[in-house]
Parts: structure tokens; C-alpha cells; sequence
């Protein structure tokens, strides 16, 4: 298979590691290893393409141009992946893994299944993603930038679950005082765009690759309205535009133009404790409790000459979105925001899932 | 329309990109690829092209389609080899294909079985990649036309091919299926995430049971355990009958039957969230109606092998259409392909709406890349065929080993703990009795398969139609009967109807003789008692998620109707009635010098072993023995073969880079692959 290597890339990789790839270095050097990087999902899901969109690049900055294979294991809505990587000690470098949203939350939520712990973690790189609600063209004509006449409105929305990424939007929804009726067990939030399509959901939202990919399209041919975008953080964790939708509102200002809606107590508090853990780091990759210091230094460091490569906004795009990728320190801090919420957010949406959907998680 | 004159030219190009030498080479080595993979039961697509992923990145698109397209292509072609030979489901695609295909072997007819098969194959994936190229024009519309409502009649559809597969008592085949459908609800329900029949304090149970498990254990144990007692190869006599020509004429008569079971697979293969599960059993169904003398099915008519073939193949095309046009993919290896496509090339081919219009060319070289590798994946299997339909005449003591060894692997597999093979080796025991009683294998797989998909349809389309009905009654009875649903019920009233005068003829399980009332009973009164709990279960679980019970309790409580009907049925009737099929009473199994038990033991020593030592150190003891005390071989011969089956099973694993079942063992020492 020798023959696919492409020359192109392995001097670009060249040129990265000369420039950026120098410092500490140390000894640790993966010659002939194989690293496996270990998503508690199959196959088929965001997570396989985010991880095997990575592992190559990795292989190439890593010293000593080690294999990295991406392994699945997936269970109990990842949860079962994630309590089996808790227990791993490996600490040469030699295993990665994979979190995502759907761990994280029930991780915030004291899910019964839950036995991992991210603060005995080492993360080593994050990826986020943003969000954008629409709505169908009938009742898009009624959105001013508020969800004022929306309100009376009954609305069908196609949902994974409300205790999984969904649980942002449907919140926001709520906030605003409109009427949105999930309809729960679909797979995957391509489903939900199609039913949208059918015309049996009247609102959906897509995170912002399957937006632009899926969903922009309806947008032009004038089947969908846009309504907002979850928005994205600045510097001082506040919310703003999302840079990728300037056009489109953030959700803050859409609530903040909607009678009845607060950008500020404990609803607003919980939506964005849930919002940060859920979109801006979306995806970390972790290396085990106890590794030592300098290979987690050597992996900071090839993550970092992977998004210091010239092309690498190019060749992301279409798989990260154009968000920020964060390493090493800020990798670490991702992590704490995505993982930490306060108790009084976290009860408030646990009994607002309680009250809404009958969903108990004790 | 614009798109139409757009056509001609991009299937020009797509042509001239495919007629490359080096994208045929790539094509070829994909197709040769797949074979491998394919002929190993439960691994299919995905394991193959996850594997290809780490090379897709940059590489030039035709390259690495061609290379991705001639893998897929061939999953459903070589999975043939497990299914007929071995009555092995190699996947979803070929469950259908067992019920003909493996009795077809038994009779000595394994050459013609798989060439009648590959033929069919390969004609439908020319029909589906024809058809594709004009339909794929004004799909969007028309895949669009099929919302909840329809999906769930399709389904219907799918599960009232219970109907001809009922077997001799039509309330035992109903509720073989009702169990295999409540088999289908344990774990978690996907949308109120109530537990059913599961605990979180047994993880593995909440994600419910996969279908390469209870494939195998409905199908392949059964037979399995029932060849190894009666110590004789597949294959009746040593002579292989009828080779492989003789196949091909088969499917040249019946080629009108497989241009039809070729529409029906691409045509239910286009909607995506159905994908494969439900085509092949319609295939079958389809079959069987259009047959004037059904008395063969099951015992291994031709025909069974050829319809469902047909629409396979047909049905991996019809696959693209959702993938390519909304990035949806249609199954598992179709949501690795669309992630992979990202990786290809500078990464600007997306795939969505988008494709028609900037990528026709490429959408029409994935067409007949797959329509091409069928050719050349068929050509490979008919040549292997010869040969491979030779292991049918082997003792079969000496395969049955190395099918425990490949099950248990492939069952390994789904979920990666040692629960699949424990719940490999329960949901063989069900086979077993399911088989020796005369309950509808075929309609218990076809319950367990379909149950998801009819409780989410059901649920999803209960929950738009009320929120219809509230803006007006006409609006709601418009989005429940529509065309396309009323056509669906027609048919499947149809099928049902047609389906229960038929059903008496085809028996599945071949002419089973009848016996006492004691074992037949006890067998009833279990899965009674099963039902029962289970849905006192479903009853415990609290109103407002009335969606995670209601299809349980509904669906529990027909078949335990059923039950109990046939309850009384057993209580009036004399010693030796049909109800009491019991295969131990007379033929193959009883007259079979081994018992039942002493055989499963096998199996459950090898899991045994395995939970101490793991998979690797078990296998080495498991053939070793095995091989010296049942099949009482000489050591020479014993070492020879136990080398042989742990390098292949070594090999096939380190090239898939997949994991064996641990033990004990490695948990408290540190050990290198493939012991760990």
C-alpha cells in the first residue's frame, strides 16, 4: 500500500516539522508502534470521520511515524467505551481516546452508567462546532429576529433524545416560548434534515457541517428559513455571533428581541453551561490517567505542527468546521469548560427534563 | 430539463474516467479485497472499509472510489459462500438465501446453488446500476414522496412475508415472529429510553442484541450442532450432482424472476432508513407467490436461491441513491463511504443535493464502478466456486470446529465483550429448539429484524399524525393514506391472504415428524412464561413514555394470545398431530449417533475456556482435543489443522486489525497480540 503514500504531503509534513515540531521533543520516539485511537461510537457516526480524518495526520508528525489505527467501541450510547478507557493505565502513549458531546452530557448529567472521570484525564487536543436552527418557509415568513409570532405555533421537530446534543435546542426553544413537539428515536440529525424535508418536521437544526453541506441548499431554494445560530464564545466566555453565520443571529440576541425570554437567571445560566459543553469543545481527545508528562508533551506538540500545517484550514473545513482546534493547555481548559457545570444548572435541567419529558436518568 | 441534457455528456466522462487501466487495477484489487472480507460470516463492508480509510486521505477520487466501490461491491456477492455452504447468514443481505441455498448443498447441490446465486447476483447489480442511470435524475422527489407512514407499510410489507413462512401451523410461525420481534425490543428504546427486559447492572443488555448474533444463533448453531451429531459431510453423496453451468441455466429460466426481485431491490434499496433488512425477505415472499408448485421451498428450489440474489446486489445500488443525494446513508458501510469521499482528493466532493449538479460525472462513475465490480467480483466467485462447493463433501467433524472458531469470532465482533458470546451461545439454544419443535426460524428472524423499525415508524408516524389531525381531520387522513400507502396496504393484504394458502406447502424445516406431548409443551409453556415477564415488564414501565411500551404490550400480548391458542390446541389434540413436530421423535437428528448435549458442550467448553484464558490460548486447547477425541484424529493431522485454523483466523484478524475475546487470564497479565 506504499503506493498511496503521497509525496505532496510528505514534504509538506517536512517542512511543518522542521519549523514547528522541534521542542520537546525529549526521547519518546514511536518507531514501529502502533497507537490506537480508541471512539466509543461505530463506525458510521461524526466521531469515526473526526478521528479518521486526524489519525493520519498524527501518524505523520508523531516521532518516529508511528500506525495509528482508529478502533470503535461502541455501547451504551458510548458510555460503555468511555468506563473501559477509564480503567486503562497505558501510560507510553501508545493509546488514544475519543470523547464527544454524547459522552459528556451524561457525564454532566449523573447518568447511572457513568463511572468515568474526565479530571483524571490528560486531553490533549478539542474540536468544536456550532449549531443553527431553521425553520420551514410557512412559518418562517412570521420570524422578525424574534420568536414573537411564533409563539402560538405548533411545531414538529425530528430528535435524537433529549438527554444527548438535542437538549440545547430544545431548551432554547423553550426559552423562547415556542411550542416545539419532539418527536424522539431517530438516528443521527441527517434523519431529522430529511423529515424536514418531507415536511413532517416544521423545525430543525444541524450543527454547522451538516448545515452548510445539507441544509444551505434548502435555505436557497427557499424550503427553509434561518432563524439562528447557537452563536459561538470570545475571549471572555462571552456569547456572540458564530464567525461562520455572521448574517445569522445568535440565539442570545434572538431571546433578547423575544418577550419572556431572559439572557440572564437560571434558565440562560443553564442553557449556556450546556451550550459550552456541548458545541464550542465538542470532540477531545484524551490520553489515559497517568501518563507521563513528556508524552503528553510529544502529542501536544504533533497536534500542534497538525494545525500549524499551511493547509490545514483547507483540508478541515469540511471536517471540523472553521472553528478553533485547541491544544495542550488550551485542550486542557476546553476540557474543564465542557465538563464542569454548576449545580444549579445542572438541576435545573435535570427537572426541566423531568417536567417536560418524563426523563428520570437516576 | 436541463439535468437530461446534462446526462449524456457526464456518463461520457464517468466512462472515460472508469476505462483507466489503473483505476481497473484499483477496482480489481477492492474487488479481491472484499472477497476476502466477505467470505469471513458478520465482519461485511464496514470492517473492509474501515480498514481502506487511513489511505483515502488525498488520494486522487476515481482512485479511491474505485478501490471503495469494488470492496462494498462484493460483500453481498461473496457472503453467498457462508449462506449456501455452510447455512451460515454471512450478513443481513443473505439471510433470505440460506432458506433455499444451504438445503440446496445438503442435497449435494453446492456448485449449482452458488453459481445459480452468483448469476443473479450479478444480473441484478446490472439492473440496479441501469436503472440507477436514469432514475437517480428525478429520484430526489420520489425519495422524498416516502415519509413515516409509508416506511412503516414497507415494513409491514417486509413482516407479512410471515405469512408464507409460517410454516404448518400458522400460529406457531406468528408467534415465533411475536417473540422474535419482543426479542428485538430488549435494551434501551430509542426513544424514551425506558429499560425493557434489561438492566444497567448488565451494560451489554441495554444496547439490546445484534443482528450478526442472532443470525447466527437462529441459523447457523442449529445446523452447526445438527450436522456435527450425525457425523456426515453437508452434502448428501460425495458426488457435487450438477455444477456450476447448470446454475447458470437455472438463472437464465428464471431471469424474468430476477429482473423483478432486481427492481424490488433497487427500489426499497433508495429509501433510506429501511436499508437491507427487509429486501431480501420481500424478494423471497415474491418468490414464493409466483411460483405455481411451492412445495420445494425450503427444501431447496432454485428459485428461492435466485430472487432474493437478485435483489441483493440490486438493492447495494438502490443504497447510493439516498448516500449521494442527501448524504444519508442507507446502511453502515454506505456512512463510512460518504465519510471517507471527504477524505478523497483535495476533499471538494460532498456529497447532498449537490452531487447532480457539480458531480454527475462522479456520481455515475460510482454507479457503474459498482455495476463493474459486480462483473468482476461474480467472475472471481463462479471461478472459486468449483472448488469451495468441495468443502460441502469434507467430514463435517472436521469443519465444525473451525465454524465455532469463525462464529464465535464474528459474533465477537459486534460487540467487542465476552456477553456476545454467552448471548451467542443462548440465542443458539433458542435455534436449536425453534428448529427441533417446528417453530418458524425464518419468521422469528424476520420479527426480530423488523422489530425496531416497525415500534419507531409506528410511534414517529402516530406522533405526526396526531399533530395532523389537530390542524384538521382532512389533513391528517392525507398524510396517513396516501397514495403510496394505499398501494402498500393492497399489496400486503394480498400477500397475507395468499401467503396463509400457502403456507402449509413450504416447510422450512423440511418434513418434521411428530411425537409425545411432553417436550413440544414444555417448550411452549417456556416461551409462554418468557412472554409473560416480558410483558409485565413493558406494563411496569410509567404512562408518559407510552411510546417505549405501547408496541411491546401490543405486540407481547398478540403473540401470547397466540400462545396460549396453541396451548389448547395441544391440550385437545391426540399424540402424533402436526402440532407436536418434534425433529427428535424420527429422522436425521434422532437416528444421529451423538446427542444434543454432549455436542453443545463443544461449544460451551470453548466459551468456557475462553472466559478463563481468552479467545487465542482456548481455541489452541479447543482444536486440539476436539480434533483428537470427536474426530479421533492422528496427531500429525491434528497439529497440521489446528496451525492452519489459528493462522488464518491470526492473519484475517491482524489484517482487519481487530481484537480477540479476553479472559481472566489477560486481565491479570500483561500479554502480546493475539494472545491479549
Amino acid at each position: 500500500m506504499t503506493l498511496l503514500k503521497l509525496s505532496r504531503r510528505a514534504a509538506l509534513a517536512l517542512t511543518a516539522a522542521a519549523g514547528l515540531a522541534a521542542p520537546a521533543m525529549a526521547d519518546v520516539d514511536f518507531s514501529g508502534k502502533t497507537i490506537e485511537w480508541v471512539i466509543p461510537f461505530s463506525e458510521t457516526g461524526g466521531s469515526a470521520k473526526w478521528a479518521n480524518f486526524f489519525a493520519p495526520l498524527l501518524s505523520e508528525e508523531l516521532p518516529g511515524n508511528p500506525t495509528v489505527v482508529v478502533k470503535f467501541m461502541p455501547g451504551a450510547g458510548s458510555t460503555k467505551g468511555a468506563n473501559w478507557f477509564q480503567e486503562q493505565t497505558e501510560g507510553d502513549g501508545t493509546l488514544l481516546f475519543g470523547s464527544s458531546g454524547s459522552t459528556q452530557f451524561p457525564f454532566l448529567l449523573d447518568d447511572p452508567r457513568v463511572m468515568y472521570e474526565y479530571a483524571d484525564w490528560n486531553a490533549v487536543m478539542a474540536t468544536g462546532t456550532g449549531g443553527v436552527a431553521y425553520l420551514n418557509a410557512e412559518d418562517g415568513a412570521l420570524f422578525d429576529g424574534s420568536a414573537n409570532q411564533l409563539k402560538d405555533i405548533p411545531f414538529i421537530f425530528g430528535s435524537q433524545g433529549a438527554t444527548g446534543l438535542d437538549l440545547v435546542p430544545l431548551l432554547a426553544w423553550e426559552m423562547l416560548g415556542m411550542n416545539v413537539e419532539p418527536v424522539f428515536g431517530i438516528k443521527g440529525r441527517g434523519d431529522g434534515r430529511l423529515m424536514f424535508e418531507r415536511g413532517e418536521a416544521t423545525i430543525d437544526y444541524q450543527t454547522s457541517s451538516g448545515y452548510i453541506s445539507g441544509s444551505m441548499d434548502l435555505v436557497d431554494a427557499g424550503t427553509a428559513v434561518p432563524m439562528m445560530s447557537w452563536g459561538a464564545l470570545d475571549e471572555n466566555g462571552m456569547i456572540v455571533r458564530d464567525p461562520t453565520f455572521p448574517d445569522l443571529p445568535s440565539f442570545k440576541e434572538v431571546c433578547e428581541a423575544t418577550e419572556g425570554c431572559e439572557t440572564s437567571g437560571p434558565a440562560w445560566d443553564a442553557w449556556k453551561a450546556f451550550f459550552i459543553a456541548g458545541y464550542p469543545s465538542q470532540k477531545i481527545a484524551f490520553l489515559p490517567a497517568g501518563t507521563p508528562q513528556d508524552v503528553i508533551d510529544t502529542y501536544n506538540a504533533a497536534f500542534e505542527a497538525v494545525r500549524a500545517r499551511p493547509d490545514f484550514k483547507e483540508i478541515a473545513s469540511q471536517q471540523v468546521g472553521e472553528y478553533p482546534m485547541f491544544v495542550g493547555a488550551g485542550a486542557q481548559k476546553a476540557t474543564d469548560e465542557a465538563t464542569t457545570v454548576s449545580d444549579e444548572a445542572k438541576q435545573f435541567v435535570l427537572t426541566w427534563l423531568k417536567d417536560a419529558y418524563g426523563v428520570e436518568l437516576n | 430539463m436541463e439535468i437530461f441534457a446534462n446526462a449524456l455528456p457526464a456518463l461520457g466522462d464517468a466512462w472515460a474516467l472508469i476505462l483507466q487501466p489503473i483505476v481497473l487495477g484499483y477496482l480489481i484489487l477492492g474487488v479481491t479485497m472484499g472477497l476476502a472480507v466477505g467470505v469471513f460470516p458478520g465482519l461485511g463492508g464496514i470492517a473492509g472499509l474501515s480498514l481502506l480509510l487511513p489511505f483515502m486521505f488525498g488520494m486522487e477520487p476515481v482512485y479511491g472510489l474505485a478501490l471503495m466501490v469494488g470492496m462494498v461491491a462484493v460483500v453481498p456477492t461473496s457472503d453467498t459462500f457462508a449462506s449456501v455452504l455452510m447455512g451460515i447468514p454471512g450478513s443481513s443481505a443473505s439471510q433470505a438465501t440460506v432458506l433455499d441455498g444451504f438445503p440446496m448443498a445438503k442435497k449435494g447441490e453446492a456448485a449449482r446453488a452458488l453459481s445459480a446465486a452468483f448469476a443473479s447476483s450479478l444480473f441484478g447489480g446490472l439492473v440496479g446500476a441501469l436503472f440507477l442511470t436514469a432514475f437517480i435524475l428525478v429520484a430526489r422527489p420520489i425519495v422524498l414522496a416516502f415519509g413515516l407512514p409509508e416506511m412503516l407499510m414497507i415494513t409491514v410489507l417486509g413482516l407479512s412475508m410471515v405469512a408464507v413462512l409460517a410454516g404448518r401451523v400458522p400460529l406457531k410461525g406468528l408467534a415465533a415472529a411475536g417473540l422474535g420481534m419482543m426479542v428485538g425490543t430488549i435494551g434501551i428504546a430509542d426513544a424514551g429510553g425506558s429499560l425493557r427486559m434489561a438492566s444497567y447492572d448488565i451494560p451489554y443488555l441495554t444496547d439490546g442484541l445484534q443482528l450478526v448474533i442472532v443470525g447466527l444463533g437462529i441459523f447457523a448453531i442449529p445446523e452447526i450442532v445438527s450436522l456435527l451429531r450425525q457425523d456426515r459431510s453437508i452434502s448428501e453423496n460425495s458426488n457435487l450432482g450438477a455444477g456450476w453451468l447448470s446454475g447458470v441455466k437455472d438463472w437464465f429460466d428464471n431471469i424474468w424472476l430476477s429482473v423483478r426481485c432486481s427492481l424490488i431491490g433497487v427500489l426499497v434499496g433508495i429509501i433510506p432508513g429501511l436499508g437491507g433488512s427487509v429486501v431480501d425477505w420481500i424478494a423471497y415472499g415474491h418468490t414464493v407467490q409466483t411460483t405455481k408448485d411451492k412445495s420445494g421451498f425450503g427444501k431447496g428450489n432454485v428459485r428461492g436461491v435466485i430472487g432474493p440474489e437478485s435483489s441483493n446486489n440490486a438493492k447495494e445500488g438502490g443504497g447510493l441513491v439516498p448516500t449521494l443525494l442527501f448524504g444519508i446513508p442507507g446502511s453502515g458501510s454506505m456512512a463510512i463511504f460518504i465519510g471517507a469521499i471527504a477524505l478523497l482528493g483535495s476533499g471538494d466532493i460532498e456529497v447532498g443535493p449537490k452531487m447532480l449538479k457539480d458531480n454527475l460525472d462522479i456520481t455515475y462513475s460510482i454507479v457503474w464502478l459498482l455495476a463493474l465490480a459486480n462483473v468482476f467480483g461474480t467472475l472471481m466467485c463462479i471461478a472459486l466456486s468449483g472448488g469451495i462447493a468441495r468443502l460441502t463433501t469434507i467430514r463435517f467433524t472436521y469443519l465444525a470446529p473451525f465454524l465455532f472458531m469463525l462464529i464465535s469470532f464474528a459474533a465477537f465482533q459486534s460487540g467487542q465483550s465476552f456477553e456476545d458470546l454467552l448471548a451467542l451461545f443462548a440465542i443458539g439454544l433458542v435455534g436449536i429448539f425453534l428448529r427441533r419443535f417446528d417453530w418458524s426460524r425464518p419468521a422469528f428472524l424476520i420479527g426480530f429484524v423488523l422489530s425496531n423499525p416497525v415500534e419507531k415508524f409506528s410511534n414517529q408516524a402516530f406522533q405526526i399524525a396526531s399533530f395532523k389531525f389537530r390542524r384538521g381531520f382532512e389533513t391528517g387522513m392525507d398524510y396517513l393514506f396516501s397514495p403510496i400507502v394505499i398501494v402498500l396496504i393492497v399489496v400486503t393484504l394480498i400477500s397475507v391472504v395468499f401467503g396463509i394458502r400457502q403456507a402449509k406447502a413450504i416447510m422450512a424445516e423440511g418434513d418434521v415428524q411428530s411425537g409425545s406431548k411432553r417436550a413440544p409443551v414444555t417448550f411452549l409453556l417456556i416461551i409462554t412464561a418468557y412472554l409473560v415477564v416480558a410483558l409485565l415488564n413493558a406494563n411496569a414501565i410509567p404512562d408518559f413514555n407510552m411510546t417505549d411500551k405501547i408496541v411491546p404490550l401490543v405486540i407481547g400480548g398478540i403473540s401470547l394470545a397466540c400462545c396460549l391458542i396453541v396451548l389448547v390446541q395441544m391440550m385437545r389434540s391426540p399424540e402424533g398431530d402436526v402440532v407436536f413436530a418434534d425433529k427428535e421423535v424420527a429422522g436425521e437428528d434422532a437416528d444421529a449417533p451423538y446427542g444434543l448435549w454432549s455436542t453443545l458442550a463443544w461449544f460451551a467448553g470453548l466459551i468456557a475456556a475462553t472466559w478463563v484464558v481468552g479467545f487465542i490460548i482456548a481455541l489452541v486447547g479447543f482444536l486440539i482435543t476436539f480434533l483428537r477425541v470427536r474426530a479421533q484424529a492422528g496427531w500429525f493431522k491434528t497439529l497440521i489443522l489446528t496451525a492452519c485454523g489459528l493462522g488464518f483466523i491470526c492473519l484475517m484478524a491482524g489484517a482487519l486489525n481487530r481484537d480477540f475475546p479476553p479472559g481472566l487470564l489477560q486481565g491479570a497479565v500483561d500479554m502480546p497480540w493475539p494472545l491479549k
